[in-house]
């Protein structure tokens, strides 16, 4: 077998060293009864080549060929070569947490600018690397505002992304947390009035999401104000980091839960993308996951350690801030080139083509008689439409001339019948916006004809 | 480093000092040698209420944590608040500037239950001294 | 340097600073195709509510620069490509580069979770096939792909157990957990609501069964246990535990971090498990990258199965698949989308190289562990002397006395061209030196090992200082983790005028 280094003659001298008869000798303590007799039913052996091919037949069976308008948390956005260049260094590639500093100091340094690039963008003090992704980032930010409020009632806006609140309801169920509810208002944004009568003195966060899950950009500074005035924390998840570029970014929130696959990422059919937690200073020692602190050796030199590891599950067990311990560094890392490619400005250009490219969607969409934008709070890349017939009816439609179309949020939100999400990013071409709009004129056309 | 005569122990390894019904609660010199460099303490606040034997807190060095027990119950009236900015206090002074909090006893006979400085030092140099260390 | 180490020789290292210290303005390092359609004012579209200044602080660097500054971090890392990474419980083993190839292709790095699931078969089709020979290799009955890493597969396992019990009639509150666990397991366990029980291991670090017994009662909803052990040894008694579990209403977990030692030779399931988690960053060999990204699938047994995380993968009544969101006794969903995907088809690419033939992998990293082990026994003290499976743990007791401890011995290993192995765990053993060689390592790179680790036990007694000051070939010396941690220096300051 090609991944194993030793010959048969090799094997008898180690074996004879030991002193062992056979290989099954060591193997003598798993009771005769309980040892497999007959090989495992496993396709394989593969060569590389058959590897190869197994996948590349998979991957004809997925969706190349198709434009596609899915944001809802995982983006399409363009990466640089160089990202995976680097990644697949076998020295980032094939290391393990940095726990030995003084020969892991490429990994504690990247993860050093790591975090100074996400509290960068994200406006807060401290941010860790990593979570697993957005929604248990979401989750953890929820069980450390209950450590640091001792309260237990959590609001949670409806415009966040379901399976994030399905997420933090799984691991509620569990602890005493009581989950509740925000609806959003006409705009599409978390209704004020709403938060105002449901918070009191027992709740220990509200969570929004912004952009929000329907496309709309949160009220962070007004959300924080009612958050703050019974001493709740309030919790930011971003599912599209991009936004950052141009959207003020929630540094009144008191902790951020951010997505980052957006950043050097690709969809990978759900993972492995990229959880933060982001938030100020004086939370850190109720923060979960890994932080990396700037120290000096014995001689003066900087160096980069892992530090307050005491919060962790391999020194607190029972009493950790999380049971996290396989993390998403090699994803983090990808992050940290992404963005140094990107930099001060690309990251702008980047934003801004996203929004120029989603407010030229949403015009040429709204020209077609029937088809609405029903929230009017301002946007991102991402917004959400109302057509006049179901949405899943138009798609199927749509996958015929090659375009994967709309979420549609009924099975979401049953009172959004007929209404469905678009994301277009710098990814998506003119091209295909308008072979969109075409496509989707000649749906609805269609319709009315057969009616 | 000898252990104050008028100071009472724990078997975790806290010291108390009363004074009119007023306690100075601290780590030993032992704990902190076992911990090694302190690199954080949390504290109740003041007008917390501690029970005997139950946390009132915890000690980190960099690679362990620990909780710190009450060694008799009442309210917390002080807490040394020099402890958040410097906690390498308690490694270099932990029976006097090192000290954690200072109680309000509620109960006076608990001290009863607790070592006196000979005990203590028994406990801690006798046999099977590593089985009690945390 | 040494005479003595004969397997790393030093060589020049580039320096680098943080690439905030070589921004400068004006610099760029990625161009996007130009905008094709008409530019929009972000003051006008976004107002100024939500208009962002920009984000202060971010690096201005070219293409080369981004290249030689992760190139020249890199150097600075020790990696399995480089050579054996013997750290105990973490199955550092080879990495293949085609896994890498075949998860970037087009059609499977490019396709979005939430695509309609007839232009997703091929990806269905790679996750039903992970999860039969996922079965297959554990003798469960159903499998989850769901949790993200293993301790999510642990909370996933628990909650399992939990939703079973329930559903029995019979809520239990306490897990009972062995003293040389892993510290996840009872961080997980207290996420999934359950008190925790610390079972104390026998003189041989052992479950002791009789004790087991006593301990559970009525309300241990189950047993924790890792097999082989932490110490690297199989549980003999494995089938007594699980019955001394399933008599009273409880059920076994697995924690399937040591799974290298199994796989093709012997199946949890058929032993007695109820459920367990596999990390596919250890035994299926996805990429550790530095702490991460790892999936951790849960295997169960059939009564588990209708309480699996949403969603499930089904087949539907034309043949084709699809994942299942409506399942009323589901415990819901523990992680948005459908699983860490791209190292779930890592992972099948590995088992696909083997095949059947995995089972020789598993003989390997024995017989790897127990060359090493005889080969050393001689020189570092075998607290637990129970034959090893595919790890060993020694301790530092000999050396101890001259002043040297496993951490000393660690750092010294550096100096010889290897990564340490695991110290202070298990916390059962005082001074624990935790060596997993895995089946990626030769007859050759084992003896360096061995000769590495004998010259410095020699050294231990010969030269203390040079050992307890070690590692003296690295960039830099022992870091201050004190300060690190007393006054914490989490992000980059440099010219961040805005946070004062």
């Amino acid at each position: 077998m090609r991944y194993l280094p030793k010959s048969p003659a090799e094997r008898d001298q180690m074996l004879e060293a030991i002193g062992a008869q056979s290989i099954d000798d060591l193997f003598s303590r798993i009771p005769e009864r309980y040892r497999l007799q007959a090989p495992l039913k496993l396709p394989g052996p593969y060569s590389e080549a058959e590897i190869v091919r197994y996948f590349s037949e998979r991957a004809r069976e997925n969706s190349v060929g198709y434009s596609s308008f899915l944001g809802a948390g995982v983006y399409n956005h363009l990466r640089s070569v160089v990202t995976d260049t680097i990644i697949q260094r076998g020295e980032f590639l094939t290391s393990y947490t940095p726990y030995q500093a003084e020969i892991s100091q490429g990994t504690l340094q990247a993860i050093f600018e790591f975090q100074t690039l996400l509290c960068q963008l994200t406006g807060q003090e401290v941010a860790n690397a990593s979570m697993w992704d957005g929604s248990t980032a979401t989750t953890e930010a929820v069980l450390m505002a209950e450590r640091l409020t001792r309260r237990r009632r959590i609001l949670v806006g409806r415009s966040v992304h379901p399976q994030y609140r399905d997420v933090l309801r799984t691991y509620a169920k569990s602890s005493t947390l009581e989950i509740e509810e925000i609806p959003f208002g006409a705009d599409g944004t978390i209704n004020q009035g709403s938060l105002e009568s449901q918070i009191r003195d027992d709740v220990a966060a509200v969570v929004a999401q912004s952009p929000n899950f329907l496309g709309a950009i949160e009220d962070i500074p007004a959300l924080a104000k009612t958050t703050h005035s019974p001493g709740a924390l309030l919790i930011v998840a971003v599912t599209e980091g991009v936004s950052l570029g141009l959207v003020r970014p929630p540094a009144d929130a008191d902790i951020v839960a951010l997505e980052g696959q957006s950043f050097g990422l690709p969809p990978s059919y759900g993972g492995p993308f990229l959880g933060v937690i982001a938030t100020r200073e004086k939370f850190v020692r109720q923060m979960p996951g890994r932080l990396v602190g700037q120290t000096v050796d014995t001689d003066g030199r900087r160096g980069f350690v892992l530090t307050l590891a005491a919060r962790e599950q391999h020194i607190r067990r029972e009493k950790a801030t999380s049971n996290i311990c396989t993390n998403q560094a090699l994803c983090a890392l990808a992050a940290t080139v992404h963005l140094s490619l990107l930099g001060k400005q690309g990251l702008r250009e980047l934003a801004h083509q996203n929004l120029s490219k989603a407010q030229f969607a949403l015009a040429k969409l709204t020209e077609i008689p029937g088809v609405r934008r029903p929230f009017g709070a301002p946007f991102f890349n991402e917004f959400t439409v109302a057509l006049p017939r179901p949405v899943e009816d138009v798609n199927r439609q749509l996958l015929g001339e090659g375009i994967i179309g709309a979420l549609p949020l009924e099975p979401l939100y049953p009172e959004l019948a007929n209404h469905g999400l678009l994301c277009v990013t710098e990814a998506t071409s003119r091209g295909e916006i308008e072979k969109l709009a075409t496509a989707l004129r000649a749906a609805l056309a269609a319709v009315q004809v057969e009616a | 480093m000898a252990y104050p005569w008028n100071y009472r122990y724990t078997k975790d390894h806290e010291w108390i000092e009363v004074e009119d019904g007023l306690g100075t609660i601290g780590l030993t010199d032992y704990a902190q040698g076992q911990l090694g460099d302190i690199v954080f303490v949390e504290l109740p606040k003041s007008g917390d209420w501690l029970e005997a034997g139950k946390p009132l807190g915890t000690v980190e060095s960099v690679k362990a944590a620990n909780e710190i027990y009450a060694p008799v119950s009442g309210e917390v009236v002080e807490i040394n608040s020099a402890l958040q900015d410097a906690p390498e206090k308690i490694n270099a002074d932990p029976h006097g500037d090192g000290w954690l909090v200072k109680v309000r006893l509620k109960n006076p006979a608990e001290m009863n239950d607790l070592m006196d400085a000979p005990a203590y030092e028994t406990y801690v140099t006798g046999p099977g001294r590593e089985e009690s260390a945390r | 340097m040494s005479d003595k180490i004969t397997k790393a020789t030093r060589h020049v290292s580039q320096n680098e600073g943080l690439i905030f210290e070589k921004s400068s303005p004006g610099k760029r390092a990625f161009d996007l195709p130009s905008l094709d359609v008409p530019p929009v004012d972000p003051q006008e579209v976004l107002g100024d509510r939500h208009r962002g200044e920009g984000v202060a602080g971010f690096p201005e660097v070219s293409e080369i620069e981004v290249v030689r500054h992760f190139t020249r971090l890199s150097t600075w890392n020790y990696a399995i490509d480089l050579g054996m990474y013997p750290l105990g419980s973490c199955t550092m083993k080879y990495n293949p580069r085609v896994n890498e190839f075949i998860a970037r292709l087009d059609g499977i790095s490019t396709e979005h979770p939430l695509q309609p699931s007839e232009l997703s078969q091929g990806c269905l089709k790679i996750l039903e096939l992970l999860e039969d020979c996922l079965r297959e290799i554990t003798g469960m009955d159903a499998v989850t792909l769901q949790p993200a890493a293993g301790a999510q597969g642990e909370l996933t396992g628990l909650l399992l157990i939990r939703a079973y019990l329930e559903s029995q009639g019979d809520p239990r509150k306490t897990v009972l957990i062995p003293d040389s666990a892993h510290g996840t397991n009872p961080a997980s366990a207290v996420i999934a609501g359950y008190r925790i029980e610390n079972i104390q291991s026998d003189s041989r670090g052992q479950i002791d069964l009789a004790k087991l017994r006593e301990r559970v009662t009525e309300d241990v909803a189950a047993l924790m246990i890792t097999n082989p052990s932490t110490l690297g040894v199989f549980e003999q008694r494995i089938s007594d535990i699980a019955e001394a579990l399933h008599s009273r209403g409880a059920l076994l977990y697995m924690d399937g971090a040591n799974m290298n030692a199994l796989a093709g030779i012997t199946r949890p399931g058929d032993f007695g498990v109820d459920v367990m988690h596999l990390n596919l960053h250890k035994t299926f060999s996805t990429p550790h990258g530095g702490g991460g990204p790892g999936a951790g699938p849960v295997a169960m047994k059939k009564i588990l199965e209708p309480f699996r995380p949403i969603p499930v993968l089904i087949g539907k009544r034309n043949g084709e698949l699809a994942l299942e969101e409506n399942r009323p006794q589901s415990i819901g969903r523990v992680k948005a989308f459908s699983g860490n995907f791209g190292v779930l088809a890592r992972a099948l690419a590995y088992i696909l190289a083997y095949g059947p033939g995995i089972r020789q992998a598993t003989e390997d990293a024995v017989l790897n562990a127990n060359y090493i082990r005889k080969r050393l026994e001689d020189v570092f003290d075998l607290p637990y002397d129970l034959p090893s499976m595919h790890e060993v743990v020694f301790s530092d007791a000999w050396q101890k006395a001259t002043g040297v401890n496993t951490m000393d011995i660690a750092k010294r290993l550096i100096d010889y061209g290897f990564h340490p192995y695991t110290t202070a765990f298990p916390l059962i053993v005082p001074g624990a030196m935790m060596i997993e060689p895995t089946e990626s390592e030769s007859k050759e790179e084992c003896d360096l090992f061995v000769e590495a680790m004998r010259a410095i036990a020699r050294e231990a007694s010969s030269n203390r200082e040079l050992v307890k000051q070690a590692p003296h070939t690295t960039r830099v010396g022992r870091l201050d983790e004190v300060t690190a941690a007393r006054k914490p220096i989490l992000r980059w300051k440099g010219t961040d005028h805005s946070a004062a």
